[in-house]
């Protein structure tokens, strides 16, 4: 027999009504669905180039576009998708709503701190939509000097900007998390009785504190060598174009890390509540969010075996990168061992967690492909790496994200969503997505090199095929737009904890209140622990 | 090369396959074996296990130094170029290949090499970073303004070889292709005598030493007012205010650019510099021309 589920008289989301209490607040949960609004709309627009991308890719001819805006197409798609998406994605919605909550307190150290990051990262993003909007940028996302120096007519400063100060939400938001886990844990919450998303988002900010200064200062030079013409990168007035790549490649290798760990986070949960028990070596998945943060500053030379770089620099920077696989790999072991005699979900946010582990583990062996020198050169920027990195950020940012995304959605909205259409919508978004995906192995290894507007015709069959799942993808994301909005008026009630999962987030209502808790919660115990707790939910 | 290439790619990608198919089998088997039945079914409360911890760290990381050591050491060998080898230098420039024979031929987006020779390939760009990628023969360097970059392939069968630039290189870059044609030896004899108007790169590099007038101070004979270049090429050079660098390409580059950046032990720096006055295929006729001149008798190592 169901109880009747009432929504609390009292919570965040009726705690004020009209812009300005949202605009100007500084509850931690209505700053994370701020950040959910302007985080979606750049996921549409980077995804609206993707699009475009795939259907001038469906013949080998460049016949849709101009070759120029085609530059411009794949450029904007990863500066949107990176930066504006995926880096704050997971820290910034789910981080920013479940950070106090998870760990017992009222909210984040800084509240304002957090809305005037919101605010920056804003700012940074009009910046970005204005290059967009005066005529696009076509250096790439990843800027490579000296042609974003001296050769690109585009729009390279304003893009510059709007990274450049986005980067300061990420540092603001990084060091926000590290001080609120570090002093606002409630009574009896030691370090190892932390939920393993709290581990991972502590890691992630550790990156986001020490590398992002790194891109930053890469991208003024940049600006300063295109607007004074300094010789830093350009060689013809003594720059190095290499040093470029170590700047920025030392910020987005580690970015990488702060894209994926954070999902590695979401993924540990969701196994756990999915299971209904503890994550299998515990201690071994904490660590080993801190050892990929440590490692990932050590290997940013991967991505230059073939510009020139010394081969026993080469030498360390692959040994460096097999050692990084490791810790990812004891988690994937881990997860799956979690499985092993639980009470296994086929609820949504458990097949985004199979999705994940399944998808994330491709991306993350064929990363091994990449870490292998010899094998590098001949697949290094051709689609194989484009496949590969899609493997780990849109199958495992994305596919984390949504999870989580799908886990807390009832904690979020209060509200249930329509269970089998979020489990067609998975399922859909799993099968584009390989569909998409897959067939760029094929073709990198065949040499069709990445970037490239028009192609021989030999390489068109797989193009077909990729381009059809990107059609096939691109519903799956569409679906879960309408039935969340739709679940957010006409979804059932939810109630505290619809999953029976353990964790201090669903011992509060749904919606919580805007402090969180009606009294601060006191834990006398390691987390995720099912049976002990099992006649709260059952009995 | 190809062969070690792939060789260590499928081995790569049966460990993967295997490593792949264990996890999405335990996961389908465990998703399956232990589904939640009822409503308010709770897992049993396993922890950890250390054994395991540690299997499942050590045996990957055993399997991926063996990718380490194989992977580098193949890595080696295609960053060590043989002794013998037919060297052919590459200009790239927004978006087109420039290739310059030793005996003069120069060609665009087509390059003719024989079968069955190692050929090395010195290559340099105008402009911004381009790459040279011919996935037939696993070869992939990026071009780099400002310095020379190496590679070496040994084509063994006749044909037609797509080249791509593999970096991104502005508006034209999926443009920037050509093609390797590998031709019998015979043939390629034949294609060789075919054309050079202009004589061998060292030719053409003597005619500009001339005009540019470097003969004035850079003499055979030790009396001039610049180095004696006879000689010079893969020795060591000793540099005022101590230190020594490789007479190699680079070096010569550097001192024709910006003489001024290492000068030889008991000279002044008075030799004008070059930025921006001469091509890089001017650059690279004069480095042929000062390479030729080891081969002079008139050495006068004193």
């Amino acid at each position: 027999m169901t109880p009747t589920v009432l929504l609390p008289l009292r919570h965040y989301l009726n705690d004020g009504y009209g812009v300005k209490s949202w605009l100007l607040t500084r509850d931690h949960k209505r700053i994370a669905l701020l950040y959910l609004a302007a985080v979606t709309f750049f996921f549409f627009v980077g995804g609206a180039f993707a699009v475009v991308i795939r259907l001038e890719l469906a013949t080998p001819a460049g016949d849709l576009v101009s070759d120029e805006t085609y530059n411009k197409l794949f450029t904007m798609h990863g500066v949107m998708m990176v930066f504006f998406f995926l880096i704050p994605v997971i820290p910034s919605v789910l981080g920013n709503f479940l950070v106090p909550i998870m760990i017992g307190a009222k909210d984040l150290a800084f509240p304002k701190l957090n809305l005037f990051s919101w605010y920056i990262y804003m700012l940074g993003g009009l910046f970005t939509l204005y290059a967009l909007v005066a005529g696009g940028v076509d250096t790439g996302w990843t800027f490579y000097a000296p042609f974003s120096t001296v050769s690109s007519t585009t729009n390279v400063i304003p893009t510059a900007l709007g990274i450049f100060i986005t980067g300061f939400s990420s540092i603001l938001t990084g060091l926000n998390f590290i001080v609120t886990i570090h002093r606002m844990r409630a009574p009896g919450l030691t370090w190892f009785r932390l939920p393993l998303f709290i581990w991972s988002t502590y890691a992630t900010s550790l990156i986001n504190v020490l590398g992002t200064p790194v891109i930053a200062i890469t991208v003024l030079l940049v600006a300063a060598e295109r607007l004074f013409h300094f010789g830093f990168f350009d060689p013809t007035v003594g720059g190095d174009p290499v040093l470029f790549q170590h700047l920025f490649w030392f910020y987005s290798h580690p970015a990488v890390y702060i894209m994926v760990l954070p999902a590695m986070g979401v993924i540990s949960e969701l196994v756990a509540a999915g299971c209904r028990k503890p994550v299998f070596g515990y201690h071994f998945v904490a660590f080993a969010s801190l050892a990929i943060a440590v490692l990932g500053f050590l290997v940013w030379g991967h991505h230059m075996f073939v510009a020139g770089e010394s081969v026993y620099a080469a030498m360390i920077f692959s040994i460096l990168s097999f050692l990084v696989a490791i810790p990812s790999a004891v988690k994937v072991f881990n997860w799956t061992a979690t499985m092993y005699k639980g009470a296994v979900s086929w609820e949504t946010p458990m097949l985004y967690a199979y999705g994940f582990i399944g998808l994330f583990t491709i991306g993350g062996l064929t990363g091994l492909f990449l870490a292998t020198i010899a094998v590098d050169v001949h697949v290094t920027d051709t689609y194989f790496v484009i496949a590969h990195f899609h493997y780990i950020m849109v199958g495992g940012t994305i596919m984390g994200y949504l999870g989580g995304l799908h886990f807390w959605w009832p904690k979020i909205s209060g509200r249930l969503y329509n269970e089998a259409l979020a489990k067609v919508s998975a399922f859909i978004i799993f099968i584009g997505f390989n569909l998409t995906f897959f067939p760029q192995f094929v073709l990198g290894y065949l040499g069709m090199p990445r970037r490239y507007h028009a192609y021989p015709p030999d390489f068109q069959v797989l193009n077909v095929l990729s381009s059809a799942g990107a059609s096939i993808l691109g519903v799956g994301y569409l679906i879960p737009m309408v039935y969340l909005m739709w679940s957010l008026r006409y979804g059932p009630l939810a109630g505290a904890n619809p999953w029976g999962a353990a964790g201090l987030e669903w011992t509060t209502t749904s919606p919580p209140p805007t402090e969180n808790f009606a009294e601060t919660p006191v834990v006398d115990s390691e987390p995720y622990q099912y049976p002990a707790r099992v006649e709260e939910y059952f009995g | 090369m190809a062969g070690r290439v792939d060789a260590l790619y499928f081995l790569l990608l049966g460990v993967s396959i295997f490593f792949a198919l264990l996890i999405a089998g335990l996961i389908v088997y465990y998703a399956i074996k232990y589904r939640r039945r009822t409503a308010d079914e709770i897992g049993a409360r396993i922890h950890g296990g250390m054994a395991l911890e540690v299997t499942w760290s050590v045996v990957p990381l055993l399997i991926t130094m063996v990718f380490f050591v194989w992977g580098a050491s193949v890595y080696f060998a295609m960053a060590r170029p043989p002794e013998d080898t037919l060297n052919i230098y590459v200009v790239a420039k927004q978006w087109m290949w420039k290739f310059q024979h030793l005996d003069g031929q120069r060609e665009i987006n087509e390059l003719h090499v024989p079968v069955g020779r190692n050929v090395k390939l010195i290559a340099t760009s105008e402009d911004v970073i381009h790459d040279f990628f011919v996935p037939a023969f696993r070869t992939k360097v990026d071009v780099i303004p400002g310095r020379y970059v190496s590679a070496w392939f040994h084509a063994t069968k006749p044909g037609r070889y797509q080249i791509f630039c593999a970096e991104y290189c502005g508006t034209r870059h999926s443009g920037m292709t050509g093609q390797v044609v590998v031709m019998e030896p015979t043939e390629y004899q034949t294609w060789l005598s075919g054309g050079a108007p202009e004589g061998s790169l060292a030719s053409a590099g003597e005619k500009l030493f001339q005009d540019l007038a470097c003969i004035t101070c850079h003499r055979g004979d030790a009396q001039g007012r610049g180095p004696v270049l006879q000689g010079l090429f893969g020795k060591i050079v000793e540099l005022q205010g101590g230190g020594t660098v490789f007479a190699d390409e680079a070096y010569i580059r550097e001192s024709i650019l910006m003489p001024g950046a290492k000068i030889t032990a008991g000279f002044q720096p008075i030799m004008p510099a070059f930025q921006g006055l001469i091509s890089e295929e001017q650059l690279l006729q004069l480095i042929e021309y000062v390479k030729s001149l080891q081969a002079q008798p008139q050495n006068t190592n004193k």
